[in-house]
């Protein structure tokens, strides 16, 4: 899994999100307040960019009409036909064994901590680095 | 159309209440004489007018009178006819039609009083559905409870067009009775006529009526699906009687796209409510709503993902086939014996207990 440099933490701050494109992939970083999530930027469904969709929390219920309310910002709703998908695992939440996309580990860090080859490197501030 | 096989159990006739004077003597004596006071007419509904093809086939059919409502021509047709082990009485009584819950709640017990005195009680081959007042839940779940202890009650039963949706909380006191007692719901076609029977409004012919009845299915499917009944109720089983069952895969293919979009709105509903389907719901076979080549048919069945859905029915006495063809043609043997024996005796558990 290498590592490549995606973008600067500077442009992503939190409750938002990037599309960026590292190795012709097509990937979002989302921000949830410092913890960074990254995903393919297309609903497996049909192709809708996740980074277009709408973040909400985790709406879960033990019985009819007891809702409860957690994980604030950390899915999201594809914008073309509302499918739900969890930041964390890509997974989606109406079936997420069959349905998810692929989710990325995401880290901060400075490029000194990188061992790969980069190009375009920026040595001013910090960065955010995909692994592929 | 094939005949079912001997000693099949049929989920669905009609016994039909001879008139209103057929049930005084199972009103208390206040009710009686309030009805009497009252002027109260017969509760006849017009879902299954007198003249209407579909209410008696011509053979079942009396020179005076109703179909289904004398003991010795339903033995002859319906229990012999069919060769019936069981057969599941659902009497269509106008009940639900009325305004008043209190003296629905009375005519309910007057129905399922007379049920066991004039019916079960004469022959061991049936079984019923308790009668209870939609109007009032807390009626009808003391209701259940009062029958329930009859064991040759095997089912509750509702019209598919109520007040509104069933899936509502409104009803949940009906379904949690049911479900203790462990007796399914069993929803028939008609309606209680607080709205137009389709939701574009009143039609104006009959036959328009008979093709929307599928439609209130359709919603109320998908009403007791959304609404959670079945999360509240796990154990819960819902038969769809007179309801048709070609519809029944392209509703849910539909209900189920909105709701992998919208699962945030009823987060209770926890898979594919076409899984939902198969575990809770279950169907019987007439009318049968089938295509006409008899290898369509199979197709269609496949689409159900179960075999485990469909129930038989003769539906005595409406008429929608002759003789004793009650089998849909390309229904397969397996099938057959499964929507004859099987998938009736897990819907109903208490067929299974000897009475005595």
């Amino acid at each position: 899994m290498a590592k490549h440099i995606a973008a600067k933490v500077m442009d992503i701050p939190p409750g938002e999100r990037l599309s960026v494109e590292v190795q012709g992939r097509k990937i979002v970083i989302f921000n949830v307040a410092g913890e960074y999530f990254g995903l393919r930027d297309a609903c497996p469904h049909m192709g809708g960019l996740l980074s277009e969709g709408v973040v909400i929390g985790l709406v879960e219920a033990d019985r009819p009409g007891c809702y409860s309310y957690s994980r604030g910002g950390e899915i999201v709703r594809c914008p073309w036909h509302g499918w739900e998908f969890d930041l964390r695992t890509g997974k989606s939440r109406f079936d997420p064994n069959r349905w998810k996309t692929h989710s990325y580990d995401i880290e901060v860090g400075d490029v000194q901590q990188l061992e790969v080859e980069t190009v375009d490197v920026t040595t001013e501030g910090e960065f955010v680095i995909v692994n592929l | 159309m094939p005949h079912p096989p001997i000693g099949a159990i049929d989920c669905d006739i009609h016994p039909a209440v001879p008139n209103l004077k057929a049930l005084l003597p199972y009103l208390d004596d206040h009710w009686r004489d309030m009805v009497v006071q009252r002027g109260v007419h017969e509760l006849d509904s017009i879902s299954y007018p007198k003249n209407a093809p579909v209410t008696a086939r011509p053979d079942w059919k009396p020179e005076l009178g109703k179909a289904g409502q004398d003991l010795g021509r339903l033995q002859k047709e319906a229990l012999d006819g069919f060769q019936t082990k069981f057969a599941i009485c659902n009497c269509l009584y106008g009940v639900q039609l009325l305004y008043t819950e209190d003296m629905a709640y009375a005519f309910a017990r007057a129905v399922n009083d007379w049920m066991v005195s004039e019916w079960l009680d004469k022959d061991e081959r049936l079984r019923a559905s308790i009668v209870v007042p939609p109007q009032n839940p807390d009626y009808a779940a003391a209701e259940i409870e009062r029958m329930s202890n009859d064991r040759r009650f095997v089912q509750v039963l509702m019209l598919v067009m109520d007040e509104m949706p069933l899936g509502r909380r409104r009803y949940w006191p009906i379904y949690r009775a049911a479900e203790r007692c462990g007796l399914p719901i069993g929803i028939h076609a008609g309606s209680a006529y607080r709205h137009p029977v389709t939701s574009v409004g009143w039609p104006t012919y009959y036959a328009e009526d008979s093709a929307a009845q599928s439609q209130a299915f359709q919603t109320t499917l998908t009403s007791l699906i959304t609404e959670g009944v079945f999360a509240e109720f796990p154990d819960l089983k819902v038969v769809f009687l007179e309801s048709g069952f070609a519809w029944l895969p392209s509703h849910l293919w539909r209900l189920g796209k909105f709701w992998r979009g919208l699962r945030m709105e009823t987060p209770w509903v926890d898979r594919h409510p076409l899984e939902i389907a198969k575990d809770h719901l279950r169907l019987t076979i007439q009318p049968s709503d089938a295509p006409p080549k008899p290898e369509d048919l199979e197709k269609l069945i496949n689409h159900f993902d179960s075999d485990e859905m469909l129930l038989f029915s003769s539906d005595y006495p409406h008429w929608h086939y002759e003789g004793t063809n009650a089998i849909p043609n390309g229904i397969s043997e397996a099938l057959t014996n499964k929507m004859c024996y099987d998938n009736p005796l897990k819907t109903y558990p208490r067929l299974k207990e000897a009475v005595t």
